[in-house]
């Protein structure tokens, strides 16, 4: 092999390679490439927690200070997965307690974190200092105080959009007097009273907050004081809502957020008295993103915050802000490079807003940096995709929802097959997808030839047949996560395309037409892959094999079976007879 | 990626698993059809190994709607019938060129359901799903539960059939029955999915002209997204929720409550909590039947699985009574905003749903054991409980 350098002159240049793919290039050059760089990993992200074990992962990586990990799939966001499906986060924490006393942070996303976990968190890892967990369940203020006694370099606690029980409010006063480290807080989740003195002494006693989400429990009449005592704030999450305005409050609310002048992140808003807003004008030229998805604000009042935004790269939005408004936010923002709007009124049968496919195709026209959309509208057409697509073929991220499932072109009542194969077609760096409205298998054959840098895909109520399912498993070659629900894909298309499975972290089938057989036979041959069956009418051999599963989630994975399974589901695996028939 | 050179090796192998002989092809059309009426069709070749396989689309992007519905729901139909059966459905009439059914081992699926548990076990499955589904969530229209049924008879005959079948089959009084009566032997009988199927479900809304109904996780939003206009009457801290849904409702028409109140609710014996949207109901009695339709279904089949889990006959479900008065074998009990275990209905109703956190159904035998906030002998500590 020659001579090679000496190992610590390796590890120091590696040490500025911080991108997993590039470290995992560089295992792969050679075996003592590998060893050395396996000693000094310090990060570690695990997409799927279940694709590999504790002890896996422990063995491989000895010396991690960071991790981060994601549980349930992404349609347990809308209530697809049922509760108790799994992603416990103990078992991950546990192990890491023996292996990794100077563990710094965990980020965890859609996991189960139960108390036992939080309390082993503060306890084990002397030096801790970044907690979030976002979209998780499972734990109480009760763990939170735990932490927030024992985590004396606790930097970061993030709670965004967790389920707490909230037992009460009394957590906070758990930081100790001495503690000053915190640097950004999130408990927007939570909605029990906290003290606010401890809030407010918190507040006060930490210099380096620059980030600080609170819950809409905390009133108004508290957020002068707050801000003043935190100027330094970057980000800020808060409701603006109080029984009256007083023109008192007011002014000093006008003042403490003018004092506020590196404020670039504002969040929340919610139940906003309108009258409030202009408090916020000073800042909203300094302002890079805005999350007002919270916030029941109407047009006009939307049009003049946002028309002062002239900075903005980021908007979460409400459909309150109608076609007029993003306009208006086409004119005002050209460094825009996200935008989300949401739907006030998601059940509604008839549309309450004036919200058309013609504010995002302005939006797409006027915002030359624009790279990512969420827009929940409730019509479409082909031209209009088309328009968009030509407009911004530097768009990353496209997510579509038209609120009625098989929605046409509301034009000329076609599938909506030849816009979005426009959007793929020309949005060559397209990363992310998701599709809505009428689609047949002409939109899967588009994606399937132009979506090469597609990686996450999410499909509900599109198609016809399982050459549909094809041309995306076969096209998509960078494909990584493939989500479906309610579809006419059965078991051709899955068991054609086995392989591409091992290439992929995941795929969700839910409500389509894939047999137990097609599960079982899939189960059989691919032992790399857990093949996860959701049936709640039990076991998989009580149904005839022929006989569509209710759900499927397969994914990839160097661990085997799960052995946390609740009772309503199965790894179909070698042990599965194939009945005969 | 390696992905491609694998899948060349690893497919093949599963191919000849499943096809064991014989050749799948499905039918195949000639060029982009522009405007002609035929059916769309997909050819799918899968060779033996070594040769290289392709796929040929002619999928017909003629745009359906301006045909007859029923045609597309034919082709729909035939579609499915071929790729379980293996027919060619060619509109030329040429050779069918696959080997319907007599020779190969698998049958497909129709006559399994026959020999096993008969028609009348399907039914009654797919009618217990839909009591599943219909009491979890609003029940979307769905077609009646069709199983194709293969025949010696050429396709074309059986597309013929599928035709008649599907005028039947498809009338708004059976939206709920199961499968039609007029199945005989020759009649063809759609194999349905466990939920309705979407293709169906689309065409039946267009045939009835129906607003779609409500589906699970369906505009894909997230839970506190829904609670967005009602979250005040939900979150009980806040003293001022009395006036955030008058400012909302003088400012705009947008209606707050009509978005959902989502609770969950977790029942002993049954693993999978579900979830219930409380501004559907306006009394404690309709909460009640709500939950008893909700979990009905699933006792019975969990029941059933845990008595052997074969499912011959539908377990018989028992209704699930005096949830409310003590007097049945499950109590509804609800956790408040304070932690504390209540049972449900002692407070007036609007006061229950603004402080309800989740609820719970437990066995009334082992409700004494456990610790609640009050009983219902006490009135007093249960009032202290809801400051």
């Amino acid at each position: 092999m020659g001579y090679s350098f000496p190992e610590e002159v390796l590890e120091h240049v590696l040490s500025f390679i911080d991108s997993d793919s590039d470290r995992n290039s560089v295992s792969l050059v050679c075996k003592s490439w590998h060893d050395i760089e396996r000693w000094c990993r310090r990060r570690l992200f695990v997409g799927n927690c279940y694709a590999v074990s504790p002890a896996i992962a422990i063995r491989r990586f000895p010396e991690l200070r960071s991790v981060s990990l994601k549980g349930k799939p992404h349609f347990a966001d809308f209530n697809l997965v049922p509760h108790e499906w799994g992603g416990y986060a103990y078992p991950w924490i546990a192990a890491f307690a023996k292996a990794y006393p100077w563990l710094e942070e965990l980020r965890l996303k859609r996991m189960v974190v139960s108390d036992e976990a939080l309390e082993l968190i503060a306890k084990k890892f002397k030096n801790f200092r970044v907690l979030v967990m976002y979209s998780c369940e499972g734990f109480s203020t009760d763990g939170l105080a735990t932490i927030a006694a024992n985590c004396r370099n606790l930097k970061e606690l993030d709670l965004s959009e967790s389920e707490v029980d909230d037992v009460s409010g009394n957590w906070l006063s758990q930081f100790p007097d001495s503690y000053t480290s915190l640097e950004s807080l999130n408990i927007t989740s939570l909605s029990s009273e906290i003290r606010f003195t401890a809030l407010e002494r918190l507040v006060g006693r930490c210099p380096n907050l620059k980030t600080l989400k609170l819950s809409h429990s905390v009133p108004l009449d508290l957020l002068p004081n707050l801000l003043q005592k935190a100027p330094q704030l970057v980000e800020l999450g808060s409701g603006l809502h109080t029984k009256e305005v007083h023109p008192d409050l007011y002014s000093k609310l006008a003042g403490a957020f003018s004092g506020c002048k590196g404020l670039k992140r504002l969040c929340g808003l919610r139940d906003v008295v309108p009258s409030y807003l202009p408090t916020l004008y000073p800042i909203c030229f300094g302002l890079t993103s805005l999350n007002l998805s919270d916030a029941p604000i109407q047009c006009p009042e939307l049009i003049k915050l946002v028309s002062q935004c002239q900075n903005l790269q980021r908007l979460w939005v409400l459909d309150y802000i109608e076609d007029t408004g993003l306009i208006a936010l086409a004119e005002s923002c050209k460094d825009l490079r996200e935008l989300r709007v949401f739907p006030s009124d998601p059940f509604g049968q008839e549309p309450n807003v004036s919200l058309t496919e013609q504010g995002l195709v302005s939006v797409s026209a006027g915002c030359p940096k624009l790279h990512s959309v969420l827009y929940f509208c409730r019509r479409m057409s082909n031209v209009a995709l088309s328009t968009i697509a030509r407009n911004r073929p530097n768009l990353t991220r496209f997510r579509l929802c038209i609120i009625e499932r098989f929605r046409p072109d509301y034009i000329t009542q076609e599938p909506l097959d030849v816009g979005f194969g426009a959007i793929v077609e020309h949005c060559k760096d397209l990363k992310r997808l998701s599709l809505s409205g009428l689609l047949t298998d002409r939109v899967f054959e588009y994606i399937g030839s132009h979506g090469k840098k597609l990686e996450m895909l999410s499909l509900a109520f599109a198609g016809d047949s399982d050459l549909g399912l094809h041309h995306v498993l076969s096209g998509c070659k960078s494909l990584r996560k493939l989500e479906i629900r309610d579809c006419p894909f059965g078991d051709k298309a899955l068991l054609a395309n086995a392989a591409k499975l091992e290439t992929m972290r995941s795929l969700w089938m839910s409500a389509c037409q894939v047999s137990y057989r097609a599960c079982k036979l899939l189960g059989q041959k691919m032992p790399r892959l857990n093949v996860e069956v959701i049936a709640e009418q039990g076991h998989p051999d009580s149904s005839p094999d022929e006989y569509p599963v209710e759900k499927l989630y397969i994914y990839r994975t160097v661990s085997g079976p799960r052995s946390d399974m609740p009772s309503f589901v199965w790894t179909m695996d070698k042990n599965s007879a194939l009945r005969s028939s | 990626m390696e992905g491609c050179s694998r899948k060349d090796e690893v497919c093949p192998q599963l191919l000849d698993l499943i096809s064991k002989d014989r050749e799948w092809v499905l039918k195949s059309g000639e060029g982009r059809s522009h405007g002609s009426p035929e059916e769309k069709k997909l050819e799918l070749r899968l060779g033996p190994p070594g040769e290289d396989w392709t796929i040929k689309d002619n999928t017909n992007n003629n745009n359906c709607r301006e045909r007859d519905e029923s045609l597309r729901y034919l082709r729909y139909l035939s579609s499915m019938a071929s790729m379980t059966h293996n027919c060619s459905n060619n509109n030329n009439n040429s050779n069918i060129i696959n080997n319907t059914t007599t020779s190969c081992g698998k049958r497909g699926f129709l006559e399994t359901v026959e020999r096993n548990t008969g028609e009348e076990g399907y039914q009654v499955k797919t009618q217990q799903q839909q009591q599943q589904t219909k009491a979890s969530f609003l029940q979307f229209q769905s077609s009646p539960p069709v199983i194709t049924k293969e025949s010696s008879q050429p396709c074309c005959t059986k597309v013929v059939d599928l035709q008649n079948t599907e005028k039947k089959a498809f009338s708004p009084a059976s939206a709920n029955t199961a499968v039609p009566n007029s199945s005989q032997k020759s009649a063809l009988i759609l194999y349905r999915p466990l939920t309705s199927s979407p293709f169906v479900s689309h065409m039946y809304q267009k045939k009835q002209k129906i607003c779609p109904t409500a589906v699970v996780g369906w505009p894909p939003i997230r839970s506190f997204r829904k609670n967005l206009a009602s979250s005040s009457s939900s979150k009980p801290a806040n003293e001022s929720q009395d006036v955030v849904p008058n400012k909302i409702a003088s400012e705009k028409p947008v209606e707050v409550g009509k978005k959902g109140l989502f609770v969950k609710i977790n029942m002993d014996g049954v693993p999978i909590g579900r979830k219930v949207d409380l501004t559907a109901y306006d009394s404690y009695e309709k909460l009640s039947s709500a939950v008893d339709e909700l979990f009905r279904g699933l006792l019975a089949a969990q029941r059933d699985s845990s008595a052997g889990g074969i499912q011959t006959k539908q377990e018989e479900e028992k209704t699930i009574t005096g949830l409310l008065d003590g007097s049945g074998e499950y109590t509804l009990v609800y956790e408040d905003n304070e932690g504390d275990r209540v049972l449900v209905g002692d407070v007036p109703w609007h006061m229950f749903v603004n402080t309800v956190k989740r609820l719970r159904v437990l066995k009334s035998s082992e409700l004494s054991a456990l610790c609640l906030g009050s009983s219902k002998q006490e009135k007093a500590p249960l009032d202290s409980a809801l400051k």
